[in-house]
This record gives C-alpha cells, structure tokens and sequence, in this order.
C-alpha cells in the first residue's frame, strides 16, 4: 500500500492524477479511433474530395462513390427510431419509478433489460421472418389516397425505412429507459414530497423530477439515439440495402453502418476500401456533430438553477 | 371544467399513457422471445451444451466451445472496460465544469456512436495485424471499447446525483479524496452503475461483428487467448447464415442460450444490487 | 464495511461472468498455434462462406483420422480471406473467386490456387400460381436484371415458356447487398452472354444494381424470394435445394434447356477441364457441353507456396491430397459437385510447387 499522503494537496493530485489517467485513455482510444479512420481513408479522400459527400453514386466496379444516400438513410432511420422510442422510454422510466407499485418493479425492470438482452442478429432474423411480412401487410391495406403522399410511397416490399425504424426503435427502447429509470431514481425525494406538499397532481410532481434529471434524461436520450446510429446487423436485414434517398417509409434505403459491414469483407481494391472507411468516417463526424448540438442543447437547460459541485481543493477555475 | 379538475385529468390521462407505453414495449418482446423460444427450444439437449459443432449431416453436435469462449471474451472486455469506464466517470463527476470533464463526456458520447464493425476493424488494426493473429484477447479488446462509454456516462450521470451532502460530511470527517470518493459517493451510486455496467454487457452480448476481424473464430475447443477463440454470436451468426434446416435449428438454440446466459447474469446482479441497497438503508 | 467490500467485490464477479479459461502461453507463428514437432498444430483459414459446409465436413474428418491436426476454418468472405492471406494473419484462403493480377502482385509471395469442389448459382422465384418450373435465357435473365423486362408476363418470357400462364405482377429482383462470390459468378455468366450488361453493371463481386433490393446473404436472399410473391433472386444451389424454392432452368452454350444440379455441373467442369490454365484460375460459366449448367463455378483454396511454417505447410500438403481423394466424395451429398478426375490429376501435380523444408 502507498504510505499515507502526507497532506491534502497530495492527495487530492493523486486522485486527480489517477482518475485523468482513465479519462485520458479515453479520449486517447476515441482520437486514435477518429486518426486511423482518416489515415485508412486518404486515398478515397484525396481522390473525391468534398464530392464524396455531394455524390448520390454508388458504383464499385466503375470506382464511383457518393455518401450522400446512405448519410440519408442513417440519419432518417435514427431519428425515426427516436421519435417512436423516446416517448415509449420515457413512458416505461416513469411508470417503473413513480408509478407502479414496489412489487411491479423488479419484474418490470427485469423484461425491460431481456430487451436488451436479445442479439441483434436474433432481432435481424426475427425481422426478416415476422416483422417484414407484418409490414408488408400493413403497406398493402394502405389506402390508395394515402399511397400517393410521398411518405408512403412505393411498392409494398416490406423492406424498407419503416421495417428498419421499427426495429431500431425497438432496440433503443431498454437503453433510453434503464438510463432515465436510474437517474429519475436517484431524483431525492425531499423534491417530490415538497411538491406534492405545495399541492401537485401525480403528473406534476413527475415533471418536476423530470425537470431536476433533465441533463441525466437527454443523457439517457443521447444514448440511445447513438445506439441507433451504430447499429448494423439487425438494420441491414430489414432496410432492403438500395442506396437510394427517398422520402418514404416503405422504399428500401441503405445506412452507413449497413454498408460498412455488408462491403467490408469483399472490398479488394484499395480506394473501394479506403472510400468504405471513408463512409466510417463520416459517419463518426455525424457523431461527433450530433454530440455538439446535444450538449448546446444540455448547456442552454443547464443554465436554469442546477446544483453545481464545487470542487473541494479548487484552485483558479484556469487550472482545468 | 374548473382548472383543479383539468390538472387531474391531464395527470390520468399521463398515467395512463405511461402504463401503455409498458404494454407497447412489452408487445415485440413477447414476440421475439416467442419466437427464438419456439425456434430453438427444441434443439436444446444436453449434447447441445457439451459437444463441439459438427459438420453438416451429422446428427447432433453442439456450441460447447462457443459459450466458454463468449464468457472468456466478455470477461476480458469487462475486465478492461470496468475500470476505464469507472475511473473516468469518476473523473468527470468529480471535476465537472472543467474542459478535461466535457472533453471525456464528449469522447464518450462519440464512441458510443461508433458502429461495431469499425471498432472491430480497429482493432484489428492494432491488436491482430501487428502480431499476425487473430487472438481471444483482441476479441475481448473490441468488445471492452464499446462498453466503456455506457459504463461512464452511468457512472457519471449518477455520480452526479448523489447529494453533495456525503461527500462534503466524508471529507468533515478527516477523508482523503480518494477515500471520500470511494467509500461513499460510489458506494451510493452503486446499484445505478451496476445498471450500466448490466446494460454495457447486454449491448455486447450479442455483438458479431466486433468479434469477426478480431477473435475469428474457432472450430474446436480452447481457452488460449492468444488464439481464435469461438464465441456464440459469430457461430450462431454462421449457422444462421448457412443452407441446412440442422444448423438453423442449432443457431437458435445458440440464440437461445445467449439470451438465458444474459438474463442469468442480469438477474443476480439485480439480486446482489437488492442486498446491497439493504445493506445501504440498514447501514 | 468490510462486508460491503465483500459484496460489491462478489457482485462485481458475478457481473463480469463465471469461470473463464486459464492461458497458456504460446509462441507467435504465422497464423497458427505453436507448431509441436510432427502434428497438434492448429492452422487458420479464412474465406468464402459456399464452401463453408463442405470444407467444415472435410475438416473434421480429416481431425477424426488424424486427431493432432486441428484445421480452423472460418467463412468470412472471398475477399476478406484474400485480404488476410495477404497480410499473412490466416495460413489459407478461399475464394469462389480467382485472385486478379493486381492482388497477386501485392501479396508478400507467390500463391497458388487449387480449385477444390464446384457450386453452382441459380435463378428462384416466388410465383405461386404457377407451377411449371419456368425456363430463361441469358440474355433474358440480364433484361431482368437490368430493368429492362418488368413484368412476368412479358412477351419476351412467355415466349420460353409457351403453355405457361404467367401473371401481370410486377418482377422484384433480389440481388445480394452485399458483395460476394455469388454475385461475382451470377455476373461473369451475364456479362458473357449480354454485353448491354457488361458495359451497364460490370463484373465484380459488388455491383451496383440498376433495380432491385438486397438480401443480406445467401439465406436474406432466399428468404426475401420466399416472402415476395413476384420477386426473382439468384442463390447458390445449395440454398435453393435446401429450402425447396422454385428453381428456373436455364439455356446453356448449346441452347438447351438445363436444369440445375450437381450432374450438370460437373459436366460444366468436364468441358472446362481440356482448358485449364496451370494456375487453375479459370472461369467456366456457358461452359460448352450438352449437359452443362451454364452459371457453374469452381472455388479454390489458397496457398503461399513458400509459407515460413514449414510442418504447417507439410499438414496441407497432406490434407489436400486427401481432399482432392477422399474429400471428394463427401460433396454430392451436401449438393456441392467434384472435380472431374483430369483436373485432380493436374492438382496433384501442381501440390509438388508447396515447399515443405
């Protein structure tokens, strides 16, 4: 065992020190990550430039690549997915920790985690064999006025945006609660009882915790909406894997990740490889872009009277 | 209808709304597990659970190899995930406000993104190319990088919620930090970080792709970590993706078990976190 | 306190998972475990998914009557088996297709190619009124695919198959989405027999499809025919066999009509055999011959012929024999052909190239 620091300086450098050594191995995996992604990709990048991101083109044999089509089809299946989950989510966080009596909760929270806990190749092929099919139905009883909106659009394949938001919305659906379960949990109850005492309804008292975990909860939402961006197997089973951009949900679309893994193993020639990392990259700076929004997002709610922790040994707020 | 019996029925209707959005999460689950459930219970024996795959034609044969191999790699992933993610939770909790604390928040969110095959292929990059192997160990790397940001961003979030009240009654007391840290901020934050620690495991637990370009695979039996090893994601990924009516079978009983090793696991945690609350209040 | 230490710490252990194996050391090789003298290495090899079945039955066989060699083999695609050849992180490599120049060029030695068993690609569809197994041409097929023809009854089938009562459905072709030795078999055959093809799409194992959804796999497309009534896909023959879906004969060199199967397939490789180049790297798609199957294809498997494990390369050497032998008739029963015998023969011949000192 080191020897007892001799004073609170020391050891609160050790503890710093110790803990930033993590943190710094973090950030070092994320930037080594983001490093060998743009070295893998030079040729492509030098090759086609800015129109990488422009092309609708994708074409290995003439060596024709365009991202546009599949940054589409990320972006529209995840924020789909996000618009069905979060309210279910949130919905699921609330029931469980404010509502439901104590002898529900375990179990619940227990068939929200099994949701988790299903393989997405398993939530892949149950796609294929179930919910394809159901989805297909669905888009032939559709009525033929509502078939000329553009939304919905399309032969009825069963494949398509729809299929692919549906299940990503389902596999997003544990992570977005468990997270805003645990941090509504921790929300004191000293808050919920001075509010029921200034006379609040149920639902009142509830939005006043979800007020006090609002960081914690679009922490939960932020991680579920990554989920959802990086997902691979279960999407490129159910998306119909066309790159095309297309406003509706029935039409068969391609994301990023699906690409990735569907062409990764058969790319021979060097700039067909270096334009699917490309694609990784890209995809890693949606991320990135995602992130920043999110957390001006966070830093404008947070600006609202919200326990700050002052650390301890502060010195001036310049030594970060 | 007076203001006061608007508020009620706005708080009825929410109520009831949260209850079915339970029911509605609760629809495709009963679905899915009905379904792997019906597929592949009946593949499940005990030669399943001892024997090694079999080529196609012959009866029988098993995933034996691959469930000690899913548990040696996830092992190894948790081993290296855990105190990464832990440590710099506890790091952005505890020196919130800093550059360094949103610089690691904000790396975390971002690998969180990063699809699993390009963290595969990363580390393969590192981890296979290098030493010209496919090993057990790299499989288990791939797989620890993507739990750390569920673990941290757990970690932290509810780090946060603890009151500053323990913490600053710790250090009043004479604690060093560190002590302060970690013998009672955490310790009330534990169940929530078990949770992502849980979470971080069910993500992985079913993960393919990462493991393809990194641990291979493995037709025989080994626990050699500097080898290919089998996992029951990869070979239940071959089997489903192969032509006879025998290895699908076989491929959902492999789903089948995973999900169970999953929820086993996910359920004596949830008995140990019980405890430990109890051991919390009584304390 | 020392008791919650005691909890968390057994919390922590059962969370992170039970058991867990020990690891013995072992030394670095390429490839492989460490070499023990004259057997009980594991060598590693990574390729194309089709022949996954049959080499996976040859590779235990071959473990039962020789139970020190452990030969690992995993189905990661043509290319990616050809990718780690090359970077030397797998002994062997398998491919459905031969390697290109280029790719031989860049690898850190010379390889060798030994075509090991045929397979064949196959055109299904989903039409159930009707119930005749429908025949196509080439040319028809290339139609098809290329948006051309979009319609089941379109004059231009029935015209192959007068008597049949085709529907007014629209035709959904399912191709692979992702890239792979399939594909590039299905595309030689069409880029041969349709230059509109050739010149639209191209040969390779990803293409860009003018019409159409991808099916991820052999199985994704099988299952999506199976799902879509009115859709038309191409598989391996394993596949269709096995899931009993509705298999459409083709015409062949000498404009018959045949019906795919392990037969005909082997007469494809038969006609191919009086041709064979040296280095085995030849496409037999519209093979001449009577009997032939025109969408046929050989696959190979991969070897440095100089390779720094020296007893590794003496295993393979071994159980290539074998498997050119014995090996062979194992594979009609799992719907994949053998080789016609002039072929083993020169393979035989072509094995004294691997250096085993």
């Amino acid at each position: 065992m080191l020897p007892r620091p001799r004073n609170a300086r020391t050891d609160e450098l050790i503890f710093r020190a110790g803990t930033g050594a993590f943190a710094i191995l973090l950030i070092g995996i994320v930037l080594a990550i983001g490093a060998a992604l743009v070295k893998e990709s030079r040729l492509s990048i030098i090759h086609f430039g800015w129109s990488f991101w422009q092309t609708d083109v994708w074409d290995p044999v003439a060596g024709e690549f365009g991202a546009r089509p599949f940054i589409w089809g990320t972006l529209y299946s995840s924020v789909l997915a996000l618009l069905i989950s979060t309210p279910i989510a949130l919905g699921i966080a609330i029931f469980i920790s404010e509502l439901a009596p104590a002898s529900m909760r375990r179990p619940l929270v227990f068939l929200t985690e099994l949701l988790a806990a299903i393989p997405s190749i398993v939530y892949g092929l149950w796609g294929i064999f179930v919910l394809v099919p159901a989805v297909r139905q669905l888009q032939i009883a559709t009525p033929e006025w509502l078939r000329s909106v553009p939304l919905f659009s399309g032969p009825p394949l069963g494949v398509g945006m729809l299929s692919a938001a549906l299940i990503l919305a389902i596999m997003v659906i544990p992570f977005s609660s468990s997270v805003a379960r645990e941090v509504l949990k921790a929300v004191p109850q000293s808050q919920r009882e001075g509010a029921y005492a200034l006379g609040a309804t149920r639902w009142e008292a509830i939005r006043m915790a979800l007020f006090y975990a609002r960081t914690g909860i679009v922490g939960a939402i932020m991680l579920g909406f990554g989920r959802a961006l990086g997902e691979t197997m279960a999407v490129t089973m159910v998306i119909g894997n066309n790159p095309q951009i297309s406003a509706s949900l029935y039409a068969p679309q391609y994301t990023m990740a699906a690409v990735l893994a569907n062409e990764f193993a058969e790319a021979t020639n060097d700039l067909y490889l270096h334009a699917l990392v490309e694609i990784g990259m890209v995809l890693f700076i949606m991320t990135l872009i995602i992130n920043v929004i999110s957390r001006m997002f966070i830093w404008s709610m947070g600006r609202q009277t919200r326990p700050r922790r002052v650390p301890v040994h502060a010195p001036a707020r310049s030594a970060a | 209808m007076t203001r006061n019996q608007w508020r009620r029925a706005v708080s009825h209707a929410i109520i009831v709304l949260c209850g079915l959005s339970v029911i509605i999460a609760l629809i495709p689950l009963a679905l899915v597990l009905f379904y792997v459930v019906a597929q592949g219970i009946t593949s499940l024996n005990l030669s399943f659970f001892t024997e090694m795959p079999k080529p196609v034609g012959e009866v029988g044969g098993g995933m034996a190899n691959a469930m000690v191999g899913s548990i040696i790699v996830t092992l190894l992933g948790a081993m290296f995930a855990i105190p990464v993610g832990i440590m710099s939770g506890v790091y952005a909790a505890e020196y919130t406000g800093t550059r360094m604390a949103s610089a690691v928040r904000f790396a975390a969110d971002t690998l969180n993104g990063v699809p699993s095959i390009v963290i595969g292929v990363f580390i393969y990059s590192i981890a296979v190319l290098p030493v010209r192997r496919f090993s057990a160990l790299a499989g288990g790397l791939a797989l620890g990088v993507m739990m750390i940001p569920l673990i941290m961003r757990t970690t932290e979030e509810l780090l946060l919620l603890v009151p500053a009240t323990l913490r600053e009654g710790a250090l009043a007391l004479g604690a060093t930090r560190a002590r302060a840290v970690f013998t009672v901020v955490v310790p009330a934050a534990l169940p929530g970080i078990l949770t992502g620690i849980l979470l971080a495991l069910a993500r992985i637990a079913g993960e393919t792709a990462p493991l393809l370009f990194t641990a291979l695979n493995n037709r025989f039996f080994s626990t050699d970590v500097r080898q290919p090893i089998s996992t029951l994601t990869v070979q239940v990924f071959i089997y489903a993706t192969a032509p006879y009516q025998d290895w699908h079978r076989q491929a959902w009983a492999g789903a089948l078990v995973l999900v169970t090793m999953v929820l086993v696991c996910s359920l004596l945690a949830r008995v140990a976190t019980a405890r430990m609350e109890k051991l919390q209040r009584g304390a | 306190m020392k008791l919650k230490l005691v909890v968390m710490a057994s919390t922590l252990a059962i969370v992170a998972g039970c058991s867990g194996g020990s690891a013995p050391p072992a030394s670095e090789g390429a490839g492989g475990a460490a070499p023990a003298a004259g057997g009980g290495a594991q060598i590693n090899g990574a390729g194309a998914t089709f022949p996954n079945p049959i080499y996976s039955k040859w590779f235990a066989e071959y473990n039962k009557l020789h139970p020190g060699v452990r030969i690992n083999y995993q189905p990661l695609g043509s290319g990616a088996g050809i990718r780690q050849l090359t970077s030397r992180t797998v002994f062997f490599g398998a491919s459905d297709q031969p390697m290109k120049d280029e790719q031989l060029q860049a690898a850190p030695g010379r390889i060798l190619h030994f075509p090991t068993v045929l397979g064949a690609v196959v055109p299904i569809y989903n039409l159930p009124e009707v119930s005749q197994q429908l025949k196509f041409t080439g040319p028809l097929l290339a139609d098809i695919v290329l948006g051309k023809v979009k319609k089941w009854n379109d004059p231009a089938i029935a015209k192959l198959n007068a008597g049949v009562k085709l529907p007014t459905t629209d035709i959904t072709f399912v191709h692979r989405s992702e890239g792979s030795g399939t594909t590039f078999i299905f595309a030689d055959y069409l880029g041969k027999v349709s230059p509109d093809f050739k010149s639209t799409v191209g040969v390779d194992a990803s293409l860009k499809w003018p019409v159409g959804v991808g099916g991820k796999g052999n199985e994704g497309v099988s299952g999506l025919v199976q799902q879509t009534p009115g859709s038309l896909g191409y598989v391996e023959l394993v596949y269709a066999l096995q899931n009993k879906i509705a298999v459409g004969s083709v015409q062949n060199s000498t404009a018959a009509f045949v019906v795919p199967s392990v037969a005909s397939v082997t007469a494809a490789a038969a006609g191919a055999a009086a041709n064979m180049p040296p280095d085995f790297r030849v496409s037999i798609t519209n093979a001449p011959g009577a009997d032939a199957y025109p969408i046929a294809s050989f696959t190979w498997i991969l070897l440095y012929d100089d390779p720094p494990d020296k007893a590794q390369a003496a295993t393979m050497k071994e159980f290539m024999r074998w498997a050119l032998s014995d090996g062979q008739k194992m594979a009609p029963e799992l719907g994949y052909a053998s080789l016609p015998p002039q072929v083993v023969a020169m393979e035989m011949k072509a094995l004294e190239q691997l250096k085993v000192q």
